[in-house]
């Protein structure tokens, strides 16, 4: 037994408060993005298949952000396409219309 | 107007049925019309703890399929003739309880009983989201340990979506009971404190019991807490909850049952 072990901050309980408080924001952020945990995933995909109708984007080009603040959360949406993609677009919703 | 109570946790072992016999008898003693009502299908134990193990006929499930009326599976306490047991079905399981009903049983309960006192399965799935559907007030047990603090606030989440009043818009009452503590150890910083977990949890505190041999007593011979020796910690910790749940605004207390010396010895020699 060492000076140290007198200086170390005593019991464990304040571990245990610490570790829950963060493990608990985590779970209830994740529970409360709206209440659906496969919001993103859902968002995701339907925005991909509208940007889709128009123009040709690779899959893991697109990437969709939730970030919570306070009162206020942001989405956002991230689409990488080539260059030709918009040119080749414009027939293409065309088409779409008619 | 009659209330629905729902002693709920998530965690197993925490003092679930422990908590609604106590609350059920000192509900019943203080007057009020009660009948307990046990949802751990194919677990039952409330029957056991309120030693009512060998009067069962019928049970939850029998009144849910319409196999029994709900007098006939009814045990009337044979201490206070105001106190009833609703026991769960021991070789059924959880899936046999039909949502239609569970609600028609609460629905008949109401009428009969000024308070009505479910007590939830373990876990976060059917059984426990069927027992607290019907809650106008909640009690969520907890101990002052990580892994339940952390399930409290799964079944506190569940509370705020899955019940009847949360699906209508309107708001459960929340109640924490946190059981098996001990000051000494949460003083020394080996136990979560009263506080710590009523800031990670953010809901009223309804009693705390401390940690007692006469909760382990009142088990072993069938008698809720609060008939067996009313005036032991535990069971003032209790009783005051009670008071608290009818309206009464009564100060907060850890209840303890030190005793002196000289009692100690005497009581020794007693026994």
């Amino acid at each position: 037994m060492s000076v140290l072990t007198f200086l170390k901050p005593r019991g464990s309980s304040s571990v245990a408060r610490e570790r829950l408080q963060l493990i608990l924001a985590h779970e209830r952020a994740e529970r409360s993005e709206t209440g659906r945990p496969d919001l993103i995933i859902t968002l995701r995909e339907e925005i991909l298949n509208v940007i889709a109708k128009h123009v040709t984007v690779e899959r893991d080009k697109v990437q969709i952000k939730l970030e919570r603040g306070e009162g206020v959360s942001t989405l956002g949406v991230d689409i990488e396409f080539p260059v030709d993609a918009i040119s080749k677009a414009k027939p293409k919703a065309k088409r779409a219309i008619a | 107007m009659a209330k629905v109570l729902c002693v709920t946790s998530g965690k197993g072992g925490v003092g679930k049925t422990t908590t609604t016999a106590a609350l059920g008898a000192a509900l019943a003693q203080a007057g009020e019309k009660v009948c307990v009502v046990d949802f751990d299908v194919g677990l039952r134990n409330l029957d056991l703890i309120m030693g009512a193990e060998r009067r069962v006929v019928y049970d939850l499930i029998n009144v849910t399929n319409g196999d029994a009326k709900l007098p006939q599976a009814l045990i009337r306490d044979k201490r206070l003739e105001n106190l009833s047991l609703l026991p769960a079905s021991q070789t059924r399981d959880k899936d046999a309880l039909t949502d239609e009903g569970v609600e028609r049983v609460m629905g008949e309960l109401r009428e009969k009983f000024d308070w009505i006192v479910c007590d939830s399965p373990a876990g976060i799935e059917r059984g426990a989201q069927l027992a607290m559907r019907h809650a106008d007030v909640a009690v969520v047990v907890t101990n002052p340990e990580v892994s339940s603090v952390r399930d409290s606030d799964r079944i506190i989440g569940l509370l705020d979506s899955k019940t009847v009043r949360a699906e209508r818009g309107d708001s459960i009452e929340k109640h924490l009971i946190l059981t098996r503590f001990d000051p000494a150890r949460a003083d020394r910083g080996d136990m979560l404190k009263v506080d710590d977990v009523l800031e990670i949890l953010s809901i009223p505190l309804l009693a705390i019991i401390p940690e007692s041999l006469e909760v382990l007593r009142a088990s072993n011979v069938g008698c809720p807490v609060t008939l067996n020796n009313p005036l032991c910690a535990p069971s003032r910790a209790y009783i005051d909850a009670v008071r608290r749940l009818k309206g009464e605004t009564v100060p907060m207390a850890i209840p303890s049952d030190r005793k002196s010396l000289i009692n100690k010895l005497f009581t020794r020699r007693a026994a």
